[in-house]
């Protein structure tokens, strides 16, 4: 379990995740060394599950992001396992979350333009298996993506 | 404006959206470069905005945030003064991590994190019906999650 000099330490990296590690260690009060070896046995407990890279999409021509929200055929016993295995294959798909409401899951998919979109939407997402129902959201703006938790 | 990456370019940022944490010299190994080489590569990709930062996966529920929420709200009124009151004040709320203004059935969508159950019922009370112009209020409580590297 992380104690408090962890949560002082995971505090001050998830507000500034590009943090450097000596900037860090002074911001949590801790000597670099003790700051190395905490931060590598978090890693090792999984309480830092990864650290990735975020990418800008639209820096890569990705103009278009849709929220798809999908509640799936219950009746099939393998709907959840089949359409996530079927997600994956698209690579546009950027994240899939699964839920307890009255949406099943969810897809963060990107396109290169509006064209780009119907073409994925057709090809990719309407043949996606066990869809009972599913709805779009599309971005128009990130008003707020942070990574802090009031620990 | 966006930039066009090689297929180098686009090895070194598959590596790089897996691990973060992974060096110019490892990366040029896997790739056959050399550091010098790698090491400018990724200068150039942060430099244009496209490795655009850290993300640090944690296990939320050892630290004590049990519960993540997908919300999406309906305004009851519209106007552009009514989406900056809303903005400003749903921005404000520390348990919400992600608020993106969206197109369809919802005018927003936000990612909330609470300890459990009971904590998100007080936010959903106490913060969040309380906000400015807020009307339709739908809640999923996320299960899992999974992120992709994306079309790389």
């Amino acid at each position: 379990m992380p104690d408090a000099t962890d949560r002082r330490i995971l505090r001050q990296l998830l507000a500034d995740p590009d943090i450097a590690n000596a900037a860090l260690a002074e911001r949590a009060g801790v000597t670099p060394a003790s700051l190395w070896r905490r931060l590598e046995r978090m890693r090792e407990t999984g309480v830092i599950r990864a650290t990735l890279t975020r990418i800008d999409w639209r820096k890569l021509g990705y103009e278009v992001q849709v929220s798809l929200r999908f509640t799936l055929d219950k009746t099939h016993p393998r709907a959840f396992d089949e359409f996530i295995a079927a997600a994956r294959r698209v690579p546009e798909v950027t994240e899939i979350q699964t839920f307890l409401g009255s949406v099943d899951l969810r897809l963060s998919v990107i396109a290169r333009d509006m064209a780009h979109w119907q073409q994925l939407y057709r090809e990719s997402i309407l043949t996606l298996p066990h869809v009972a129902d599913s709805d779009a959201l599309m971005l128009v703006s990130t008003i707020k993506d942070v990574q802090e938790l009031p620990l | 404006m966006s930039v066009q990456p090689d297929a180098t370019d686009l090895a070194i940022l598959r590596l790089l959206a897996e691990d973060a944490t992974r060096g110019a010299a490892e990366i040029g190994r896997a790739l056959g470069l050399t550091q010098p080489a790698t090491w400018r590569r990724i200068r150039r990709l942060t430099e244009a905005g496209v490795i655009a930062g850290r993300r640090v996966v944690v296990d939320e529920a050892a630290l004590g945030f049990g519960v993540t929420v997908f919300l999406g709200i309906r305004l009851a009124v519209k106007g552009r003064v009514s989406l900056e009151d809303f903005e400003r004040a749903v921005t404000a709320i520390p348990e919400v991590q992600v608020v993106q203004h969206v197109l369809g059935q919802f005018d927003y969508r936000l990612r909330i994190h609470a300890r459990d159950i009971a904590d998100f019922e007080r936010i959903l009370r106490r913060r969040i019906m309380t906000l400015p112009g807020v009307g339709q209020v739908e809640a999923n409580v996320m299960l899992s999650e999974e992120r992709r590297p994306g079309p790389l």
